[in-house]
């Protein structure tokens, strides 16, 4: 057995292979966006603001049948163990970038044609899997600030620890392990919007972390959905059915 | 190629496209899944340590080496050092701008450096003189001098093959501890020829190695590298339309095959197994 998972199958956070971290969603945390949402995923401490729809500023960049989505991931120099330079690294601009492909499908942008919407994603401190917890959070934001959506977006990843297929790597399971697989998905449409993978997996392995992941990703839309349900109805979605 | 043909013309090329892809056809006549042409030249730059030039089609990408004797990184005071950058030159296509890689060569660089690095080609352990002082650092720089598509391919197979054929000066340190070069020069300690393959999506059409007029259609892209042993090292999901997961795991079926044919080429054309 190796180091991060013991002889009863227990991770260095004490989690089952297919167990989340503990993951908290709060919605309409900042007065001055037009949406907002926090989470605490595991380690994670993201909040996430959306300005927008609004008027494209350099205007050359608006676009005449559709809203442009700019996305910005941006960690906190604080955030991390070591500190991280305050300006964006190129792990930084990579991220937003494909942040910004997993929620785009999910956005009516053809609805605001030239207008700009923004996303902030500011993370606080960071765990393993911050990148899934950002594309929560934003697509929650997204919703507060009364954007037409298809669809929630949720992130999550899965990867491989020690040999085994493990769900939701937090920072030393990210680092130390053989696999990290980050996804993002439509819930309900079905569509992956994200996927990025380093590290060694066979094929087999690849399909067992995905549809791992997937599953993650299910249930952590039941918690956007509750704190969506608590902010707008003041009541949890199972105590109004 | 990436022309100003104009709106008209442009949507008339665009439909034409869509319905010869909806009958399993395209332009050029090639299969949905066949590469274009792919011409590897390697040693084409003498004053870098390893070079290739490669062109796919008409998209043509040149990667050089050049190998110096720098600190390691407080992390890993025992390994070499490897860092990837690509650009994209102002003279590659009409829209290419001089300035700093946009987010988009930042990308192109990081998935290439991602399926180099985690397929372990590079041996990092190997390239250290005095762990914690002196270590060589690998820098490869790739620049892309004509867009006509899937650069992620072409980008991978260039900085592949100028790394399987780097030959780099050995330093040795003096009994006071100093640094010498020599006159000794050696092949980078490479252990596998990792292999790119980066499917496209256009509506439910799957496709390999579109050219630029192609990938105006594209919604949505899939990369998997494959470490050269039949594992997956490195994946990559871009554009803005995303994949089901059928249409993923169907990807990786094709990419896999594909990876055996294009290894093929790319060993033989690097001397290597």
């Amino acid at each position: 057995m190796g180091k991060l998972i013991d002889e009863e199958g227990r991770r260095v956070d004490g989690r089952k292979f297919n167990e989340l971290r503990p993951i908290r969603i709060e919605v309409g945390v900042l007065k001055n966006a037009d949406g907002s949402a926090y989470i605490e995923h595991g380690g994670n401490k993201i909040v996430v603001a959306i300005y927008g729809p609004k008027e494209t500023h350099p205007k050359f960049m608006a676009l005449p049948d559709r809203a442009i989505l700019r996305c910005r991931y941006h960690m906190a120099p604080y955030s991390t163990e070591e500190r991280k330079p305050p300006q964006p690294s190129r792990r930084e601009i990579e991220l937003s970038k494909v942040i910004r492909e997993a929620l785009e499908p999910a956005i009516k942008l053809e609805e605001f044609p030239r207008t700009a919407i923004d996303v902030y994603i500011e993370v606080l401190q960071s765990d393993g899997g911050s990148r899934g917890a950002g594309i929560t959070a934003a697509s929650v934001a997204l919703a507060d600030a009364g954007i037409p959506m298809k669809d929630l977006v949720v992130g999550c990843a899965a990867g491989k620890v020690d040999g085994q297929i493990v769900l939701d790597l937090n920072d030393l399971e990210d680092k130390e392990g053989e696999a990290d697989l980050p996804v993002a998905i439509m819930p309900n449409i079905g569509q992956i919007t994200l996927l990025q993978m380093d590290g060694l997996l066979t094929i087999d392995e690849f399909k067992k972390a995905l549809d791992l992941a997937i599953e993650g990703c299910k249930k952590i839309h039941q918690i956007q959905r509750e704190a969506l349900y608590r902010k707008y109805f003041g009541t949890s979605e199972a105590e109004s059915k | 190629m990436i022309s100003q043909r104009g709106y008209f013309i442009e949507n008339l090329r665009k439909e034409q496209m869509l319905q010869l892809l909806a009958k399993g056809k395209r332009l050029d006549d090639r299969g949905l899944l066949d590469y274009r042409p792919l011409k590897i030249e390697v040693g084409v730059i003498e004053k870098a340590e390893g070079s290739a030039k490669v062109s796919l089609g008409d998209t043509q990408v040149i990667a050089g080496v050049k190998v110096e004797v720098d600190r390691p990184f407080p992390d890993t005071p025992d390994k070499g050092l490897l860092i990837v950058n690509a650009e994209v030159l102002p003279l590659a296509s009409a829209y290419s701008e001089p300035g700093p890689p946009d987010e988009d060569a930042i990308e192109l660089a990081r998935v290439v450096d991602r399926g180099v690095r985690e397929s372990g080609m590079i041996e990092l352990e190997k390239l250290v003189i005095e762990p914690g002082r002196y270590v060589y650092a690998v820098f490869v720089d790739v620049n892309v001098l004509n867009i006509d598509g899937n650069l992620f391919d072409a980008t991978s197979y260039a900085v592949v093959a100028a790394l399987a054929t780097t030959k780099y000066r050995k330093y040795e340190l003096t009994e006071n501890g100093e640094l010498k070069a020599t006159d000794k020069f050696e092949k980078l300690p490479i252990t596998t020829i990792p292999i790119s393959i980066t499917a496209f999506r256009i509506g439910d059409v799957i496709l390999l190695d579109p050219n630029a007029d192609e990938e105006t259609l594209v919604e949505a892209r899939l990369t998997f590298t494959f470490d050269g042993r039949g594992n997956l090292c490195a994946a990559q999901m871009g554009g803005s339309k995303g994949f089901s997961k059928d249409q993923v795991l169907k990807i990786i079926e094709i990419a896999k095959l594909k990876a055996e044919e294009i290894g093929g080429l790319l060993r033989r054309q690097v001397g290597y197994g």
